[in-house]
């Protein structure tokens, strides 16, 4: 009997799990454990604007995910206008239109970003060249100073530089001069670079800075060296290079507001920033829809608490696992212990402990009673559960009047899996003895405090939460252990007399 | 305290999941369970096969026929009742003989017939069969075992345990009930279990409590000079169960019975590894042995081969004199 395809599903099992969690990891940065803080910044833009009484239509650059900030979420307000995103290869922008309007507007968008260390460089499409024709005397003028900086330079970057240079204050020459008298400074700049054969377009980008109001977006030039590594420049002092507290709000070489049906319009920006853990920044991520980051995060809030309980679950199943294959630990029902655990999480320990040995006992000496009524089984079972339920209900109350509100979460367990254990006990103890029920509830209860520990420890509820993956892998490592022939912990004492002859 | 891995293997004691899925996985197919599950059906079918068991008085299958139990336990002495499919010995009732519409339990303890019909309706309902399922209570006649071993044993019936592997009988010990188990022979319970040579059907060593004896605790009987008369015709029924329910690895619970001799009382698709404690001695070669051997030998032939193979000297001391082999007749 071959055991190859067994091991060939336990690695697929490991490969795949393995390799969603990496890639999530990697994609989309979740961090490995809960504590590690992240940066958020909260940009908000206002867009004012008086309108005309006429309809509206508002058109707002919006930035996108880029080297070293990632979009967790946005929001708009803006009460009467209908609202659109709208993306192509250019970038993303927001429309807000309304029919009629009239008097000062005022337009928000806000967006939460994420400060990462992904240093990858976006795609962005490659502008075209334009020609342009200049009038006399620019023409002249123009050609001078590309000539003058092309002279000095060797490859498109220093051909900029050179180019940026020679239009500051110090160096400025007549040529320069004159061709700003007519020209606004970063199109002549984009247009100079052109005329040379050098790709650029004008982008727009913000700086952020913590708790700025009333900011605008700065202009840069961006220069391509070839199709994929272009590089920013400031269009003033001709610095390379781009800070690392830009956003880049605008790429795609349009208008960073257009307003159809209004007058005086602008935008500004207000930003703060603070750190906060890591996976409740990622917790709040918007989803992408694709079936790689099919993940629980896309789905609402309170489904997402539940699962949160539900993919610990395994957790419990494998500590319990591990517990009778390599240990050999009794329990009082296979997995009676995870939901005994389970309950546990929402008690905490010494509560859910002491409530667990009370319900029981105190069930115990009625179930005791009841089995000299000589009932039918579900009868009695059922029984026992109602009076695990007036148990429950009488500590609560009697726990709430002494004023020990913790002793309120004993509603917490699963009444009717303590109502079999009850049962199970019982018998136990008339069949085997007290001694047995005692190494089985005491296996039972190990088992469940261990699977508790597991099941609350942050680090793991962090991984189990974010990293689907990470099932796949306790599937394979729960399939090895049920291949598993060796002996069991407490087979080593069991057997220990035969050895010692 | 502890045994070390390496010690075990050596002495190749086999643990529970080896068992489970080396042996009872492996050879033991699930759709056969039922067979011995089911100690109504095991009964039936060993019938068929013309293996000896005890005498069935009656089974009881509604609530409403337990208000008959009396009827059918009219002119009978001592009687079992037992759920069908119970496991672990659970939910049996022993009753030695009837006075005066008493039922008297080995241990002395008078039962009611009340008490008897609770019982029976427990079982019904499934408190002592797996997962609760509704069940069937089976009612036998007591057997009555071979005065020879009433010295070996307090109260409740001594069994010895076969454990058959592929048809070849490997392993076998004797249970004698102890004050400690209620007159039940399962080890777990405090009965003591004493590892039997399978060639001679010779004791070879006891436990207790998975600790050594020299003697029965109650009686204060030594144990070496045990030996189990008709020892090749147990081994042979234990042998048949195999072709009987088709399961590879088969615990047999056989009993001695004064006038029928050796009979089958029930099957176990799952026999616990106590009988390597009370053989002193890892299943591991033996299973190992047997498993290179080829199929379709014949029950006489395995019979044959288990006892060449599996002959051992005992390890108890004989007090004082030579063990009495008077009533140790067919052991070779």
């Amino acid at each position: 009997m071959s055991r190859k395809p067994f091991y060939l599903i336990v690695g697929l099992l490991m490969a795949l799990g393995i390799g969603l969690s990496v890639h999530r990891h990697v994609q989309f940065e979740v961090p490995w454990t809960p504590g590690e803080q992240r940066q958020v910044w909260e940009v908000e833009a206002v867009v004012d604007f008086t309108a005309l009484g006429d309809p509206v239509k508002v058109d707002l650059a919006l930035p996108t995910h880029q080297r070293g900030y990632r979009i967790l979420t946005e929001n708009t307000a803006s009460p009467g206008y209908g609202l659109s995103f709208l993306q192509d290869e250019r970038g993303r922008r927001a429309q807000w239109s309304t029919r009629d309007a009239a008097g000062s507007q005022q337009l928000y968008y806000s967006v939460r970003l994420l400060v990462t260390d992904n240093d990858r460089q976006q795609d962005v499409p490659l502008p075209p060249l334009r020609d342009s024709t200049w009038e006399s005397p620019y023409d002249t003028a123009a050609a001078q100073v590309i000539e003058r900086a092309w002279a000095r330079s060797a490859d498109p970057y220093t051909f900029a530089r050179e180019l940026i240079r020679d239009f500051t204050e110090e160096r400025q020459g007549e040529n320069a001069r004159l061709l700003l008298t007519q020209f606004e400074r970063t199109p002549l700049l984009v247009r100079l670079l052109n005329q040379a054969g050098v790709r650029a377009r004008e982008v727009s980008g913000l700086l952020l800075e913590d708790g700025r109001r009333r900011q605008s977006l700065t202009s840069w030039i961006q220069v391509f060296q070839d199709e994929q590594t272009w590089d920013l420049f400031h269009p003033v002092s001709g610095e390379q290079g781009r800070p690392d507290n830009l956003l880049l709000w605008e790429t795609g070489g349009r208008a960073v507001l257009e307003v159809l049906g209004g007058t005086n319009s602008r935008v500004s920006f207000s930003m703060i920033t603070h750190n906060q853990p890591a996976s409740a920044a990622v917790r709040n991520e918007l989803a992408d829809d694709t079936l790689l980051n099919f993940s629980i995060h896309s789905l609402p809030l309170e489904e997402q608490a539940i699962f949160q309980t539900i993919l610990l679950i395994p957790i419990g199943a494998l500590v319990v696992v591990l517990l009778r294959v390599l240990v050999g630990v009794k329990t009082s029902g296979t997995f009676m212990p995870v939901l005994i655990a389970l309950a546990f999480i929402q008690t905490t320990l010494p509560t859910g402990l002491i409530g667990f040995l009370l319900v029981v006992s105190v069930g115990l000496v009625i179930r005791n009673y009841l089995s000299y009524l000589n009932l039918l089984l579900v009868a009695r079972v059922s029984a026992v559960i109602i009076t695990v339920i007036a148990i429950i209900s009488i500590f609560s109350v009697l726990s709430y009047r002494v004023g020990l509100n913790a002793g309120l979460t004993i509603t917490f367990f699963p009444m009717i899996i303590l109502a079999w254990t009850i049962e199970r006990m019982s018998i136990l103890w008339e069949e085997e003895g007290p001694k047995e029920v005692l190494i089985q509830g005491s296996g039972s209860l190990l088992t469940a405090v261990l699977a508790y520990l597991a099941m609350n420890n942050p680090w793991i509820r962090h991984i189990t939460f974010n990293f689907l993956g990470v099932q796949l892998i306790l599937m394979a490592l729960i399939l090895l252990l049920g291949n598993y022939t060796g002996y069991r912990l407490l087979e080593l004492r069991r057997f220990k007399p035969v050895t010692e002859d | 305290m502890w045994a070390l891995p390496k010690q075990l293997r050596s002495r190749g004691i086999i643990g529970m999941n080896r068992r489970n899925i080396r042996y009872i996985g492996r050879y033991n197919d699930r759709r056969l369970y039922p067979l011995v599950d089911d100690k109504l059906k095991t009964k039936l079918l060993a019938e068929r096969h013309g293996i000896t068991t005890p005498a069935l008085i009656g089974t009881v299958t509604t609530q409403f026929g337990v208000k008959h139990i009396r009827e059918m336990l009219d002119g009978h002495g001592g009687f079992v009742i037992k759920p069908a499919k119970g496991s672990g010995g659970k939910g049996i009732l022993v009753i030695e003989r009837v006075e005066e519409g008493r039922y008297i339990k080995p241990s002395g303890t008078a039962l009611s017939l009340d008490d008897l019909e609770r019982h029976a309706s427990n079982i019904l309902s499934g408190l002592y069969s797996l997962g609760g399922s509704p069940d069937v209570a089976v009612i036998e006649a007591l057997i009555n075992f071979d005065p020879y071993l009433s010295a070996y044993t307090y109260e409740g019936v001594p069994d010895i345990r076969v454990i058959v592997f592929r048809g070849y009988p490997v392993m076998a010990m004797m249970r004698l009930s102890t004050a400690a188990s209620d007159g039940k022979a399962n080890l777990h319970q405090g009965a003591v279990g004493v590892g039997l040579d399978i060639a001679s059907g010779r004791a070879l060593r006891g436990v207790q409590f998975d600790r050594t004896r020299e003697d029965h605790p109650d009686t204060g009987h030594e144990l070496a000079s045990l030996a189990i008369p008709d020892w090749r015709t147990l081994l042979v029924l234990a042998a048949g169960c195999y072709e009987m329910t088709g399961l590879g690895y088969l615990g047999t619970d056989m009993v001695l019975d004064r006038d029928r001799g050796p009979m089958l009382l029930e099957l176990n698709a799952r026999p616990g590894l106590a009988i390597q404690m009370a053989n002193g001695e890892g299943l591991r070669a033996r299973l190992d042995l047997i498993e290179r051997q080829p199929d379709g030998a014949s029950v006489e032939a395995r019979v044959a081969f288990a006892q060449q193979h599996f002959a051992r000297r005992g390890e108890l001391q004989p007090a004082g004199e030579p063990a009495p082999l008077a009533g140790v007749a067919a052991s070779a």
